[in-house]
C-alpha cells in the first residue's frame, strides 16, 4: 500500500482555475509529499474542493501545471477521492464495494475477500446486505471511504469527510482515517474543522480567497501562525 | 344486462376464439415492447450521457414522438410494406410481424424518452462518483441501466400498456383477419360495430384485467427496488 513514485509528490506550479469570471484558485504553487496527512483548511469558498479535484485530476487548470511524480496528465489509477456528500449507488452496502472493486480491476475471485476486509476496516461488517441508502449518515461516510480504498490508492483525497456528522460518527470516521494513514496511504483532507486538522494533520495548508495563505507543519501552524490570515483563522475571525 | 352475463360466461368458460385473440394480442404487444426496449433504452442512455450540437432538438423531437398517432404509424408502415413500397418484397403486410413493427415504432419513442429522463436524473447523481472511480463510457451506461432497472421496468410496462391498448396501427397493417391478425382492440371495434356485444365486453374485461395486472406489476417492481436496492 506504500505510495509509488508515480503518484507522489503532487506538484502544482503556478496553477489557476477560473469558472467564468470567477477565479477559484489564483496562481497556487504547492507540493504534496508522502508522509502524515495534509489538511487543506480555509473558510467556505476558499477553493479547498477545487484544489482537491485538481490534485485528483478530475479538472484541468486554466493556467499552470499539475504533475504526479513528475508526470502530467496521468490517469487517476491510484488516486481516490471521497466527496463531501458521497452518493451511494442503488445497491447493497457490499454491492457498492464490489462495484468499486470491479471498477478498480480487482478480479472477480478476489472481490469477496477484499470486500470483507474493507468492510471490517471501516467497521461495517455485518451490514453488507443492507441497502447502502438506508445506512446512517456516518455509516454512509465510512462506506464511501471503503469504496475509495477499493482501488488501493496511494493518495486518498477527502473532502469534508465529517461535515454534518455528530461527534460519535465523526470519531468513527477519524479512526478509519487514522487506520488508513497507518497503512502508508497519503491522506489529503479538506476541512474547516480546526480540531480535526489538529488531530489528524502533519501539515496544514491554509487557503484564503483562492490563494495559499500559509503552509506549515500542523504543530507550528496552530502554536505560532505566521500570517495575519492564519492568526485570524485560528482565532475564528476569518469567516470569508 | 344479459350481454354482461354472456361476456362473463365467455371469459370463464375459456372460449377458444376469445383466448386465441388474447394470446395473439399479448404476443404482438410483448414482442413490440421487448424490441422497443432494445432500441429505446440504449438510445435514451446515449442521449442522457452525451452532449452534442442539436441535443435539445433531439430531446424535444423524442418527447413529441411520444404522442405519435397510431393511425399515422399504421399508414407509414402500410406504405413501407405494401407490395409497391420499399419493403414490399418482405411480403409481411397483414401479418403479426407487420403489427409488431408498427407497435415497435409507436412505443420505441415512449421508452427512449422516459428512459432518457430517468437515466439523466441518475447520471447527475452518479457523475462525480463514477468519474472518481475512473469508469469508462460503456461501464457508465451499463451501471446507469442496471441501477435504474426498477424504474426502467415501469417505463417498459408503460410502453406495453400503450401497445396493448392501441387499435389504429394494428388494424391498418394487420387487417383484422379472423384467427390470424385479430387482436383484442380490433376485435372489440369489429364486434361492437356488428352488435355482438358479449364478445366485445368479454374482450374488454380481459383487456382491463391485463392493464390492471401490468400496473400492479409496475407498483410491485418499484416496491422491490425500494426494498432491495434503496
Amino acid at each position: 500500500m506504500r505510495a509509488p513514485v508515480s503518484e507522489l509528490p503532487i506538484n502544482l506550479e503556478d496553477v489557476s482555475v477560473t469558472a467564468g469570471a470567477v477565479t477559484v484558485l489564483d496562481r497556487i504553487s504547492l507540493t504534496i509529499a508522502s508522509g502524515a496527512p495534509t489538511a487543506l483548511i480555509g473558510p467556505n469558498g476558499s477553493g479547498k474542493t477545487t484544489l482537491l479535484r485538481l490534485a485528483m485530476g478530475l479538472i484541468e487548470p486554466t493556467r499552470g501545471r499539475v504533475s504526479w511524480g513528475g508526470v502530467e496528465h496521468t490517469p487517476p489509477v491510484r488516486r481516490a477521492l471521497m466527496f463531501q456528500r458521497p452518493v451511494m449507488l442503488h445497491r447493497s452496502t457490499a454491492g457498492n464495494l464490489r462495484y468499486a472493486l470491479a471498477a478498480a480491476g480487482v478480479s472477480r475471485d478476489a472481490r469477496g475477500t477484499r470486500c470483507e476486509e474493507l468492510l471490517a476496516l471501516v467497521g461495517l461488517s455485518g451490514l453488507g446486505e443492507r441497502p447502502a441508502r438506508k445506512l446512517s449518515g456516518g455509516e454512509q461516510q465510512r462506506l464511501a471511504l471503503a469504496r475509495a480504498l477499493a482501488k488501493g490508492p496511494a493518495v486518498l483525497f477527502l473532502d469534508e469527510p465529517t461535515a454534518s456528522l455528530d461527534p460519535a460518527a465523526t470519531k468513527a470516521v477519524e479512526d478509519v482515517i487514522g487506520a488508513v494513514t497507518a497503512l502508508g496511504i497519503k491522506v489529503v483532507i479538506a476541512t474547516h474543522d480546526l480540531g480535526q486538522a489538529r488531530r489528524l494533520a502533519g501539515e496544514v495548508v491554509l487557503l484564503h480567497r483562492g490563494r495559499v495563505a500559509e503552509i506549515a507543519p500542523a504543530e507550528k501552524f496552530f502554536s505560532n501562525p505566521k500570517t495575519n490570515e492564519a492568526r485570524r483563522f485560528v482565532a475564528g475571525e476569518l469567516l470569508v | 344486462m344479459p350481454e354482461n352475463a354472456s361476456a362473463l360466461q365467455l371469459v370463464l368458460s375459456g372460449d377458444p376464439a376469445l383466448y386465441a385473440i388474447v394470446r395473439l394480442s399479448l404476443f404482438v404487444s410483448l414482442s413490440a415492447a421487448i424490441l422497443a426496449a432494445l432500441i429505446g433504452v440504449p438510445f435514451g442512455a446515449l442521449i442522457a450521457l452525451t452532449r452534442f450540437r442539436g441535443r435539445e432538438g433531439v430531446i424535444v423531437t423524442l418527447n413529441a414522438l411520444m404522442g405519435l398517432p397510431p393511425v399515422v404509424v399504421g399508414l407509414a408502415v402500410f406504405l413501407l410494406l405494401s407490395r409497391s413500397g420499399p419493403l414490399g418484397s418482405w411480403g409481411i403486410l397483414f401479418t403479426p410481424q407487420a403489427m409488431i413493427i408498427a407497435q415497435t415504432i409507436l412505443i420505441a419513442p415512449i421508452i427512449a424518452a422516459l428512459s432518457r429522463q430517468t437515466l439523466e436524473d441518475l447520471w447527475l447523481e452518479y457523475r462525480d462518483e463514477l468519474a472518481a472511480m475512473d469508469v469508462g463510457p460503456l461501464g457508465r451506461i451499463a451501471t446507469l441501466i442496471w441501477d435504474a432497472r426498477f424504474s426502467l421496468v415501469t417505463t417498459l410496462l408503460a410502453g406495453f400498456g400503450r401497445a396493448a391498448a392501441e387499435v389504429g396501427a394494428v388494424i391498418i397493417v394487420g387487417g383484422n383477419i379472423d384467427g390470424f391478425t385479430r387482436t383484442m382492440t380490433t376485435a372489440i371495434a369489429l364486434e361492437t360495430s356488428k352488435g355482438d356485444l358479449p364478445l366485445a365486453i368479454g374482450l374488454g374485461m380481459v383487456l382491463l384485467t391485463i392493464v390492471l395486472i401490468v400496473n400492479a406489476l409496475a407498483w410491485g417492481t418499484r416496491g422491490l427496488g425500494q426494498r432491495f436496492a434503496g
